[in-house]
């Protein structure tokens, strides 16, 4: 990686197609320096030389030339095509999946990724973990706007279309965290529809997968509601505080909730299990119908959800100022070096680094909390 | 030349700026040369405007979480910054303030073919103008300036289709402009005034204003049609609605590459007066500067594809359209080297218009080779949308566009106003565009190839970008700076300047054959032409505070005199 004193000025290589990207970026890199500075230092000497008094010699000047001019047309023209030789020989090879890659489904929607793994139909939000040394198509859709999957550490991007499948694959090398980001505007908070492809050894890809996708097997109804709470990306609007989008979910159960209609409930277990099922039956105070109707949820993930809910707090217990959690180690944490925690602490959900996040309580669980880390670590 | 010149006596003779004073007579002009005045200030305006929302993303980028706005005002201050600078300055800066101005000068004719039509042209910049800033005055838009469906038309609220509205309009007025300078350079060059004795100025205005009448009817009917999908819910890019959303994009690039051309073709043509004119000597390969701008507007129109590799159109598609986007990159090349020929064994006065001259051939070859980085396919694929491609385009708008306009207002600055502005402060500032300049985009095409994508409000999951980000805003307070002087500098040589001759430069040329500032109707008499463009005897100069010291004796001396 290049390196600017201690700052890195290049992206990590860690797929098939980075090596072949960086050569013909670098030789293009070496073509403009030298044609810019022989353009420059021509311009230059030339301007500063033949200035107006200067004693030098201005006879014969020319004002056509040909073989001149066929020069400086036939060398660029040759140098160009060469380079686009290059080029198109290196998206040929993006755009031909392998036969034998490994099949992944991406759904881009305002704003966040949506992943499932094909055969085993493990899904994912705004995580993408795979094995290294192994070709992975993905076969990618918008729900609604045009967004674009980008990671730049493998040097691939495609836009992601509504009313359209696109596809695109890569190979990574290299075990690690790195970007996802959408690279095609795509409205409001466009910046932070993003995430990180964890590139796994095989073996431990494997196991993600045989685990439903996560490193640990949920055990209690807690854990379970938790994994399902990440699965469904409940913490994108319920944060550790209010917010126009949802309430917060500590310490919510068992506090009075008033509706728009003028009545009012006890946040109990029924009233959870109304408002995941028909949430627009009656509205909060101060919120509009920006809750989404989960009623194809089984009666079992909806009582490990109020289980988790419950393990926030309720009303009796104080909010906690901040959740803080110890680091667990593994939570789909390929590489595990040092710098690996680190990115993973630094925005493991990217989306909502900026306020802590609702998590499980301390000590209490180990899965589907990749979104506490980064509340924790702040 | 040998044109019937007026010389120009200083005898109170009125000219174009004095004849008629009130504002009706500004305002209902049919003068070309006072509508290029109006379309400077209303330019100049709207490029402050650019400049400040440009200046707020760069103080926004300094942090990875932001400094001062939402992320949905960040949103709306880029689709200014973007819609402003180049639907409401980079379009028709060059085109409608110099080309207005100097070209029937250049070809010998006593106005525009349309005087109406151009009067008209700038009204409807205007409107054009006020929608859009009315567009961002309620509300703003946050679709960026290339509207992208769907997202401009189902999931972006605010003022839109006003927006929209405005862009249409204003695109009408370039049409006026182009068929107006069409008419013009066919039916109205002086005798004598053939085709290969045209000025560069003139075929680069010719090259634009076919673009301009072949491009700007397609997006303008393709903003209409946004506009339709909008208002009506027809099914033409949403594919809820069974449209294409990809659809939007061809049609877009349609016109908006070849609208690349549109503003840099025009700042081509002013660095051929400027090299040619600074080392007074005739330009090297005059047909093949000629042609190569022809060419470059013709295959223009053939490149569309390339802002659309991954967007799912095919591969080979994509492969033809990489190979002549290469192609397109060779008349350029043989413009750069042809001016490079011709500096060599010229006589080379280094006035702040050949400083900018120069500061231009080397920023936009950057440019310009940045661009094959973009036209090769497997890297295209990295780098596009990334700030890899925002330090190229604007390379290629700010170090050329800009750079040329810059160039040519100081050049024909004491044709326009009848004053010199202070040579010593304007060269140091043309040096100082070029140094800021640099530090604002080189750190971005750094950062840009690291992933950055365009865009992006919060980048604080990537802390690794945040250095590159400080040293671009760093470059680009400097600038500010030196974008701002200019306009001090040349207001205050509007008052305090030193009074120009005919010919300040010895400059080459029919309208350095008439009075600073030109009357009313330019010729007395019709000029004939005998000789050939760019065709220097010695002319001295007339400026001693722009020519160097010790030519002070031949100050009294009328330039135009003693030609020939």
């Amino acid at each position: 990686m290049l390196k600017l004193f201690n700052f890195p000025m290049s992206p990590e290589q860690a797929s098939t197609f980075a090596p072949e990207h960086d050569a013909l970026f670098y030789t293009l890199t070496i073509l403009t320096v030298i044609f810019s500075t022989l353009i420059g230092v021509l311009v230059l000497f030339f301007a500063i030389r033949y200035r107006e008094g200067s004693k030098v010699d201005r006879s014969r000047p020319i004002y056509e030339h040909m073989p001149l001019e066929l020069t400086w047309t036939i060398i660029p023209t040759i140098l160009g095509l060469i380079v686009f030789f290059f080029g198109a020989r290196l998206f040929v090879k993006m755009r031909t999946p392998p036969e034998d890659a490994l099949d992944v489904y991406v759904i881009g929607k305002q704003w966040m990724w949506h992943a499932q793994h094909a055969p085993s139909g493990v899904r994912e939000n705004n995580t993408l973990h795979i094995p290294i040394n192994k070709p992975i198509r993905l076969t990618m859709i918008s729900q609604d706007v045009i967004h674009a999957f980008y990671v730049p550490e493998f040097r691939v991007q495609y836009m992601v279309v509504p009313g359209r499948y696109t596809t695109q694959w890569f190979q990574a090398t290299k075990p690690g965290v790195y970007h996802i980001f959408c690279n095609m505007y795509c409205g409001g908070q466009h910046s932070e529809m993003g995430g990180y492809v964890y590139a796994m050894e095989p073996k431990d890809y494997a196991n993600w997968l045989s685990n439903g996708g996560t490193d640990l097997v949920a055990k209690t109804m807690e854990e379970r509601g938790a994994a399902t709470f990440e699965k469904l990306a409940c913490g994108q609007c319920h944060t550790a505080s209010d917010t126009p989008k949802g309430p917060s979910l500590y310490g919510l159960f068992g506090r009075t909730r008033k509706f728009t209609d003028g009545s009012s409930q006890v946040a109990n277990d029924a009233y959870f299990r109304h408002s995941l099922i028909d949430p627009y039956e009656k509205i909060n105070e101060g919120y509009d119908k920006t809750m989404q109707v989960y009623d194809e949820l089984s009666e079992e993930e909806i009582l490990n959800l109020i289980a988790y809910t419950k393990s926030l707090g309720t009303s009796a217990e104080p909010k906690p100022a901040e959740p803080s959690l110890a680091p667990k180690k593994g939570v789909a944490n390929p590489g595990s070096s040092k710098e690996n925690q680190a990115k993973l602490a630094v925005g493991a959900l990217a989306h909502e680094n900026e306020r802590p996040q609702p998590g499980p309580k301390p000590g209490n669980l180990s899965v589907g909390a990749l979104s506490t880390e980064s509340g924790a670590k702040r | 030349m040998s044109a019937q010149t007026e010389t120009h006596q200083e005898e109170e003779q009125l000219n174009y700026l004095t004849n008629g004073k009130s504002l009706k007579s500004w305002l209902l002009t049919g003068d070309h040369k006072r509508i290029a005045i109006l379309y400077l200030i209303s330019t100049a305006l709207f490029f402050m405007v650019g400049g400040i929302f440009a200046g707020l993303i760069r103080i926004e980028l300094t942090s990875p979480t932001g400094v001062l706005l939402e992320t949905e005002t960040y949103n709306r201050v880029f689709t200014a910054h973007g819609l402003v600078m180049i639907f409401m300055f980079l379009i028709p800066a060059i085109p409608a303030v110099l080309g207005n101005f100097v070209l029937p000068l250049m070809i010998g004719a006593r106005d525009l073919a349309f005087p109406r039509l151009n009067l008209l042209s700038w009204y409807t910049y205007m409107v054009g103008g006020i929608l859009i800033t009315w567009a961002l005055c309620i509300g703003g838009v946050d679709t960026g300036w290339t509207f992208y469906t769907p997202l401009s038309t189902s999931y972006s609220h605010g003022p839109i289709s006003l927006a929209i509205l405005g862009a249409f309009v204003v695109g009408f007025s370039s049409i006026f402009t182009g068929i107006n300078f069409i008419a013009t350079i066919h039916k109205m060059r002086a005798p004598g005034m053939t085709w290969f004795r045209l000025p560069l100025f003139v075929w680069a205005m010719y090259g634009t204003s076919v673009v301009i009448l072949l491009g700007t009817p397609v997006v303008a009917i393709t903003l209409a049609l946004v506009m339709v999908e909008r208002w009506t819910g027809i099914g033409i890019f949403s594919p809820e609605l069974g449209g294409d959303p990809v659809l939007f994009q061809h049609m877009f690039w349609f016109y908006s590459h070849p609208a690349v051309y549109i503003m840099i073709l025009p700042a081509f043509g002013v660095i051929s007066e400027l090299i040619a004119n600074f080392s007074r000597k005739r330009i090297f390969g005059y047909h093949f500067v000629a042609f190569s701008t022809l060419a470059i507007a013709g295959l223009g129109f053939l490149v569309w594809g390339h802002h659309m590799f991954v967007s799912s159109q095919s591969m080979y598609e994509g492969i033809v359209f990489s190979l002549i986007s290469f192609l397109v990159a060779v008349p350029s090349a043989i413009k750069i080297f042809n001016w490079t020929a011709t500096i060599y064994k010229g006589n080379v006065r280094l006035n702040t218009p050949m400083i900018y001259a120069i500061c231009f051939m080397m920023l936009f070859t950057v440019g310009g080779l940045t661009g094959l980085f973009l036209s090769s396919m497997g890297t295209d694929v990295h780098l596009t949308a990334t700030y890899f491609v925002v330090a190229h385009f604007h390379y290629v708008m700010v170090g050329g566009a800009i750079t040329g306009f810059l160039g040519g207002v100081h050049y024909w600055w004491p044709k326009m106003t009848g004053r010199m502005y202070p040579e010593g402060i304007a060269r140091v500032n043309a040096i100082l565009i070029f140094i800021g300049f640099t530090a604002t985009f080189v750190p971005q095409f750094i950062v840009g190839f690291m992933g950055m994508p365009r865009r992006y409000h919060y980048y604080y999951f990537a802390p690794e970008f945040q250095i590159y980000h400080i040293l671009s805003t760093m470059g680009a307070s400097i600038l500010a700076i030196a974008f701002f002087t200019p306009a001090t500098y040349l207001i205050w040589s509007l008052f305090k300047g030193e009074k120009a001759s005919a010919n300040p430069w010895g400059a080459h040329g029919l309208e350095w054959e008439i009075a600073s500032p030109p009357d009313s109707h330019n010729f007395h008499h019709i000029p004939i032409v005998t000789d050939e463009v760019y065709d220097f005897p010695g002319v001295e100069y007339a400026h001693p505070s722009h020519g160097p010291k010790k030519k002070k004796s031949k100050e009294a001396e009328p330039a135009t005199k003693g030609k020939h």
